[in-house]
């Protein structure tokens, strides 16, 4: 199983192990975000969508424990994300960044064994765990018979499950992906989405996601949370909270919304400059 | 890649390309080390050499190789590992295949240092001591101005070479400062040389190798192999990135420093090492044992071209680095453009 270890908490039930609590967020001396807070359900598929540079990336860095907030804490089972070694945190929760880089020549299997690190030790190198953990990753990701070929020789799509076989790999209960579907195709797309909504599903996981396309943030997400000039405008299930007037006061598009009819989600029809004339 | 399984969870991965490529190497540089004590004015054969090695030879044998022949020899080993090394860890830690510490400007901090003692005046010792002082210096500096931020490769690359555009100025100014012998015998540090090195020399740089070889070897080298993907990533999977970074660049640093100290600023010795070492192990990440042997071949091999390849005449062991380690470079550069690997 690569499902997460059931790691006992001293938690309150009705907390959410991963919260940001008044955060003010920012690089250097300018500050994206103030005393912005938000929960991630557990158990949740959550999206975090907005327009461009609404913090939205920002906010999950900060969530992931790579951007230290300059006020406010994140709590990660209760305890102060930053406050927590890198590894222990590591493996509680894992992340797709966008910045990711393969090293010349590097396979598949060996990124893949990559994600183990927080589990290994100096002389705990590769145990028969990591095999197995490893070989399941990478079949659940559809990876496993891309093994031995080096990383680079890959197409976009196929990249992408490479990484995610990574994180798989890292055995975490909370799984953080920064716009994982950024420069791929439609289909590609689809795809990584349907792997991650599986792996919500069928191994109990809790996702965040950073997404650019509302209509696909609307299907998948089991918890939405958008977002506007560092500020959550609205946070809840996409069915109830995914309205034209919040579309308007997000994105500032005028649209229409109808039943997606393949799944009764909310999809988005953004309102047309003219009507196209039907030819007689 | 091989696993070794021990009783008690114990495991153990390895490559056998980069096992093969360490143990040729160590063994090529241990061979050439033998003949290279047998050869000079005085020629020794091997067998003598391993019979004094071994406790025994006679007297004659006994002071030419333990006092005037293997303290060369250790210097050389252990300042061509040192470098290997260092350039192993700066390349990684750059993502860059050029950011080795000459591009870095920290060879030129350590000349900058010792031309400072030629001019003010000072003994060996002194200048020794200078030298790693002011490649230290420009390490922190370099860390100062690029590492701050927990930013990566591209940042330190351009800091670094505008920092050694500054100190190849101050190294000029300070060479016409200098009284005509010193200028001369500065010259001759700056190009990088062997010549007349003892076990003071020799000593320092083995001290350093054996705690930061394990230090930064052992202890850091899968944090260096997951920095490589981006610090996010590394961050990702638990790796505490500025530490590692500085733990990693400090080390570095140090090594360069008492390295150049012992033998000047070898020039292209730490740029060539771990390319050739990546190529021999065909192994992604940093290559770090397979490059500090590499380097310490390699600098052996140049200082001994350096002595006999001119009949009757010595030149200095950097001259030899810098034509074969240059000429390696642009060869290897020009055909990776060809679309080779």
């Amino acid at each position: 199983m690569t499902g997460p270890d059931e790691k006992g908490t001293l938690m309150r039930p009705d907390t959410p192990r991963l919260v940001g609590e008044a955060l003010t967020l920012g690089y250097d001396r300018r500050t994206v975000a103030e005393d912005l807070t938000v929960a991630v359900p557990d158990g949740s598929f959550t999206v975090i969508i907005g327009p461009n540079a609404c913090g939205k990336s920002t906010l999950l860095r900060a969530l992931a424990r790579l951007l230290r907030p300059a006020r406010g804490t994140v709590l990660l089972d209760g305890a102060d994300i930053h406050r927590r070694p890198a590894r222990q945190v590591a493996r509680t929760l894992g992340l797709l960044p966008q910045s990711a880089v393969a090293p010349d020549g590097l396979t598949v299997a060996e990124l893949v064994s990559r994600g183990r690190y927080p589990h290994q030790g100096l002389l705990r190198q590769w145990s028969r765990e990591d095999e197995r953990v490893v070989d399941r990753a990478m079949a659940d990701t559809g990876v496993a018979e891309l093994a031995d070929r080096p990383v680079d020789e890959l197409s976009g799509g196929q990249r992408q499950r490479v990484w995610i076989a990574m994180a798989l790999a890292q055995q975490t209960p909370l799984l953080l992906l920064d716009e994982p579907t950024t420069y791929l195709d439609i289909a590609h797309q689809v795809e990584v989405l349907d792997l991650c909504a599986r792996l919500h599903e069928e191994q109990g996981r809790t996702l965040v996601a950073v997404l650019h396309d509302l209509h696909q943030a609307a299907r998948y997400a089991t918890h939405l949370v958008a977002m506007r000039d560092g500020r959550v405008v609205a946070a809840g299930d996409p069915q109830q909270i995914v309205t034209t007037e919040l579309v308007e006061e997000v994105f500032g598009l005028p649209c229409r919304i109808i039943e997606d009819p393949e799944t009764g989600t909310p999809l988005v029809l953004p309102t047309a400059r003219r009507r196209s004339v039907p030819a007689a | 890649m091989i696993v070794l399984r021990l009783p008690g969870g114990l495991s153990l991965r390895l490559r056998p390309r980069a096992l093969v490529v360490g143990l040729a190497g160590t063994l090529l540089a241990l061979g050439l080390a033998v003949l290279a004590v047998g050869a000079g004015d005085y020629p020794i054969a091997p067998a003598d050499v391993l019979r004094v090695l071994a406790g025994g030879g006679s007297p004659a044998d006994r002071f030419i190789v333990t006092e005037l022949r293997l303290p060369r020899l250790a210097t050389a080993l252990a300042a061509g590992a040192a470098l290997g090394l260092a350039g192993a860890v700066f390349q990684s830690l750059t993502r860059n295949p050029l950011g080795s510490p000459d591009v870095l400007g920290v060879t030129s901090g350590a000349a900058t240092g010792a031309l400072t003692v030629v001019v003010v005046g000072g003994g060996s010792a002194a200048l020794a001591g200078a030298a790693a002082a002011g490649g230290l210096a420009t390490g922190l500096l370099l860390y100062a101005l690029a590492g701050r931020h927990g930013v990566g490769g591209h940042r330190l690359v351009l800091v670094g070479i505008g920092v050694t555009a500054i100190l190849t100025g101050v190294n000029g100014w300070l060479l016409t400062r200098a009284p005509l012998m010193d200028a001369a015998r500065a010259a001759l540090w700056i190009t990088g040389s062997l010549d007349g090195r003892g076990w003071a020399n020799a000593l320092p740089v083995l001290g350093a190798l054996a705690v930061l070889l394990p230090a930064v070897l052992l202890a850091r080298a899968p944090a260096l192999r997951l920095l490589e993907m981006g610090d996010d990533s590394a961050a990702g999977l638990g790796v505490p990135v500025r530490r590692v970074r500085a733990a990693a660049l400090g080390s570095a640093v140090l090594l360069v420093s008492v390295a150049a100290a012992a033998a000047g600023p070898v020039s292209f010795l730490a740029l060539t090492a771990p390319h050739l070492a990546r190529r021999l192990t065909r192994a992604p990440g940093p290559n770090l044992l397979p490059s500090a042997v590499v380097g310490a071949a390699l600098l052996l091999a140049a200082d001994q071209l350096a002595q006999h390849a001119v009949a009757g005449r010595q030149l200095p062991v950097g001259v030899v680095t810098g034509v074969l380690g240059g000429g390696y470079l642009a060869w290897l550069l020009a055909g990776e453009r060809g679309g080779r690997r």
